[in-house]
């Protein structure tokens, strides 16, 4: 093997044993203060029955094999202070450090949802500012921020549709969701108590408004359209699209999980959306953290508003407080306000941007998009031929005939030093390769990107066996996943 | 680059979109702001907020010293900027950390199977009944009246528009816990499951066999929720619920105004494939060397669609990292040494005073203020600077002079005496 490849050499990394096997009896890493009030017998406050004796085979290790343990595994990981990060539909942009250290400000991380809103004006005004300015992002009339990730809007979403149409008279039973969605969007139809009814896609990767039209009776509820959608293109008929289905008097739900391609330059409530998400933890953001925490705040036009979780955030005599006589409400999607320190960062991108800020950000996420798509075509199919909004993608045809799939493409990149694309999805393109590098990467990483898929290209020419067992340059070679799913072991046992 | 791919301006980038869909104005919004304009503008913010106070409020967010090696661990930028660990050759420090994650929930909980983590303790309620829905073909719930309000909103909701039936029961208005009568009453062959909290919102832990027996012989599972994971290490785990949910912000998850924090959900093996979200399996790589994975994917949303488990897809874990840190440091003695600091701080902070319930309590407890009203008890107190407990009557109507209060680790004794002197 050579040592240097792409923009990758190989350093030392530590092995590491689990916490439970590096566990000695009688080691400990905390410290607590000496306690101050008389000490209380367990078993007699208690009762006997109700005091365990011991929490079994917890850890027990000291404060620095805790940090070595830690960041020993750390090492093992990829992100995106690394370097590029082109997962499709995950917008894995730079996590600004200054979100990070306004959320750990004390009056604001220390602050109990039950203290009186006379001492939390400050967290519910950061709130009301970030329900102002998405409402003004997203073309919405009012903002819920109770949602704590994308699939958690959608199910919000939802429901608002089904409280709204009950006031109407008839909640309907379906919900229109197309081939190239989202797993969450048909699950979150079901879960909302829908039947979802699957739309095949045009040829172009967009909702053919005929095939809606004959789709679309009063017994539909919604449609769940994602736009862009999933193969980063805009739905051109998004206006008539949104006319058929009112027509119809079904609501249109949008998924706004590649938002990043529009703010600032379209806004869904001006081409006909009554209803959507946004991933905060996308678009604004905030680190996805090994895969979450997120928020799914849900903007919508003023007809849904009465049905908006409660507790609603209101204005009086100059004093933010909570309002919780929404009679109308759909109820409670989670305990207390959503997932306020992730608002939190949110809100300081959106300030650190300002109105023009996000507009740029939008036109350079479209540009490394469109970037990448033009210096990539020449070696891998393009799904399709309709413009690419902030992410792009490939089928690989191609390659597949020389027997490597995307999946191998991706275990190859990881050789090269970059985390992989989003790998086979959507399910409609064949083998996809999706691919959205955001506006946070400089030219430079996006060329070195682009040579590394290109030489994994000219690789499969020459060598497709090679590439089929990548990667080779990682600290664990490729990981057996059917195992895993066969023999399930999903706990550390003595 | 625009050259590259064709294009004259940036403009060019969306000018294919249709013209009745692009924003004709600016966004109004302030131009961007500089790192110190941002960094001050939400010191202003925190300024306003509650600073400097003593607090004995509880009620499901808990005020719990964080260990320093817990921000440190999670501010890692491998951990912090990394994503859900699909390609697990270069996610083994996420995969490892969910692993021991999941062992460790298992180990407090007396479960034998639990996930990567849920949104929270709340909605985690929701998740574990409609799991118990499908275990059982049933679609009736018996929710116990001493569950945390605001998780019962949160179930009402759920079930309400999956077309699912939650009906109350009581609690025995002197000791605190379940009516056991009560729920007997409502057992039948309809139950999906029973749900209790434990300790329940009163703070008093509950006799978790007792309602296990009722459950079973009806055919229903038990659902255990908890919200002050501390109680774990010197209480009882709920060994005979069939599903446990719970919130594990106490384990150094600031109270962050009510979130982000997360949730567990946990169960027997019989049921693993059943559990919603994300679950880390151990396996092999190509080399033979363990390795660790994402696993048993075809019960989750990106797999199996509209016939998922659930749509759960991020979940929170970074948050759950601070956790897995938390339980690290304080490990197999030092979590029973801070329970019995819990359990010692709330005892004396509740002794003399008036307690309409008799149940055994850990760290908070419901109390009746002498000669006011729990509003003008808490006024009190905020001139010393102090934030007392929950006003109870705007959940419970026939608690409308009761304070549910905690004390923690964190409460000092002069302010324990403090509210114990406005109290009396
Ligand atoms: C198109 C799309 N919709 C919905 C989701 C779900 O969002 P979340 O993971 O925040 O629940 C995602 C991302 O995972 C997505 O890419």
């Amino acid at each position: 093997m050579p040592k240097t490849l792409g923009k990758i050499r190989p350093h030392l990394t530590q092995n590491e044993s689990l916490l439970f096997e590096l566990s000695h009896p009688g080691k400990t890493g905390y410290q607590l203060p000496e306690l101050d009030v008389p000490a209380v017998d367990a078993a007699e406050a208690l009762g006997g029955e109700n005091v365990r004796t011991e929490i079994e085979h917890f850890p027990e290790v000291s404060e620095v094999e805790v940090i070595r343990h830690f960041t020993r595994l750390s090492t093992w990981n990829y992100g995106i202070d690394l370097g590029l990060f082109p997962l499709g539909s995950c917008t894995m942009k730079y996590n600004p450090r200054i979100n990070e250290a306004v959320a750990r400000i004390e009056g604001l991380a220390w602050a109990h949802p039950y203290q009186p809103e006379s001492l939390s004006q400050g967290a519910m005004e950061i709130a009301a500012v970030l329900e102002q300015y998405l409402g003004e992002i997203f073309g919405m009339d009012a903002v819920t921020l109770q949602p704590a990730a994308g699939a958690h809007g959608e199910y919000t979403g939802i429901m608002l549709v089904r409280a709204y149409l009950e006031s109407q008279g008839n909640p309907r039973k379906k919900v229109l969701v197309p081939d190239s969605a989202h797993g969450t969007n048909p699950a979150t139809a079901i879960i909302a108590g829908y039947e979802v009814a699957t739309l095949k896609s045009n040829e172009q990767g967009m909702i053919d408004p005929a095939v809606l039209e004959a789709a679309v009776d009063d017994t539909v509820a919604a449609m769940m359209i994602t736009n862009p959608n999933t193969v980063g293109v805009f739905e051109e008929n998004i206006v008539k699209i949104a006319g058929i289905l009112h027509a119809k008097g079904a609501q249109v739900y949008m998924d706004g999980a590649n938002l990043n391609a529009l703010v600032g330059v379209a806004r869904p409530g001006d081409f006909g959306i009554d209803v959507l998400h946004s991933n905060l933890h996308k678009t604004f953001s905030t680190p996805h953290g090994g895969g979450g925490p997120g928020a799914g705040a849900v903007g919508v036009k003023s007809h849904l508003e009465p049905f908006l979780p409660t507790p609603r955030l209101r204005q009086a005599n100059g004093q933010w407080t909570w309002d919780y006589n929404c009679p109308q409400s759909i109820g409670r999607v989670r305990a207390y306000y959503g997932n306020f320190g992730v608002l939190v960062r949110a809100l300081a991108y959106i300030m650190a941007h300002g109105g023009p800020g996000l507009r740029n950000a939008t036109l350079d996420a479209l540009l490394n998009a469109n970037y990448l798509r033009a210096k990539l075509a020449p070696y891998f199919q393009i799904a399709y031929n309709a413009p690419s909004m902030h992410e792009c993608v490939f089928e690989d045809t191609r390659q597949e005939s020389k027997g490597v799939r995307t999946g191998d493409i991706a275990k190859r990149l990881i050789d090269y030093g970059f985390h992989p694309y989003t790998v086979s999805f959507p399910m409609i393109v064949h083998g996809a390769l999706m691919i959205e590098p955001t506006e946070t990467e400089s030219k430079q990483e996006l060329d070195a990107f682009c040579e590394s898929l290109i030489a994994i290209a000219n690789e499969i020419d020459t060598d497709p066996e090679m590439v089929k067992h990548a990667p080779y340059m990682t600290r664990t070679s490729r990981v057996d996943e059917v195992t895993a799913a066969r023999k399930p072991i999903v706990r550390w046992k003595p | 680059m625009l050259d590259a791919c064709g294009l004259k301006s940036l403009d060019d980038l969306y000018s294919h979109l249709p013209a009745e869909a692009l924003f004709p104005r600016s966004l109004d919004i302030p131009a961007g702001k500089s790192e110190y304009e941002i960094s001050d503008y939400f010191k202003q913010q925190a300024a306003k907020n509650a600073n400097g106070y003593a607090s004995f409020l509880g009620a499901g967010v808990y005020a719990h010293y964080r260990p320093v090696l817990c921000d440190v661990v999670v501010s890692r930028g491998e951990f912090l900027t990394s994503y859900t660990p699909y390609q697990a050759e270069i996610a083994q420090g996420t995969l490892t950390t969910i692993f021991e994650f999941q062992t460790m929930v298992c180990q407090l909980t007396g479960m034998e199977v639990a996930n990567a983590s849920m949104y929270d303790g709340s909605t985690a309620v929701p998740e574990a009944a409609m799991m118990a829905a499908r275990v059982t073909g049933r679609h009736k719930f018996l929710v116990a009246s001493n569950l945390h309000p605001e998780y019962r909103e949160v179930l009402d909701t759920a079930a309400r528009n999956a077309q699912l039936h939650v009906e109350p029961f009581g609690y025995d208005s002197k000791t605190g816990t379940i009516d056991i009568a009560g729920l007997e009453s409502k057992l039948d062959k309809d139950i999906a499951c029973v749900i209790l909290q434990s300790p329940n919102f009163f703070g008093i832990v509950e006799n978790i066999k007792q309602a296990s027996e009722l459950a079973h012989k009806h055919g229903a599972l038990l659902v255990v929720v908890f919200s002050e994971a501390v109680s774990l290490g010197l209480v009882e785990p709920p060994r005979d619920a069939d599903i446990v949910v719970g919130e594990l912000q106490s384990f150094a998850i600031s109270p962050s105004y009510g979130g982000p924090f997360a949730g567990i959900i946990a169960t027997k093996e019989k049921y693993m494939r059943q559990i919603p979200g994300r679950l880390v399996g151990e396996t092999k790589d190509a080399d033979g060397n363990r390795a660790f994975c994402l696993t048993l994917s075809t019960r989750e949303q990106h797999i199996r669609r509209e016939k998922a488990t659930s749509n759960i897809c991020t979940n929170q874990a970074l948050i759950a990292l601070m956790a897995t840190v938390f339980m690290s440091v304080y490990g197999k003695q030092g979590l029973r040494e801070l329970a019995e600091q819990n359990l010692a701080k709330a005892h004396y902070l509740a002794k003399g005073l008036d307690l309409p319930f008799s149940g055994p309590f850990f760290n908070e407890f419901v109390a009746r203020p002498k000669g006011r009203t729990p509003e003008e008890a808490n006024a009190a107190l905020l001139e010393k600077k102090i934030i007392g407990g929950l006003p109870l009557g705007r959940f419970f109507p026939e608690l409308k002079d009761s304070l549910l209060l905690c004390a923690t680790e964190m409460s000092k004794r002069a302010d324990i005496d403090a509210v114990k002197e406005v109290l009396l």
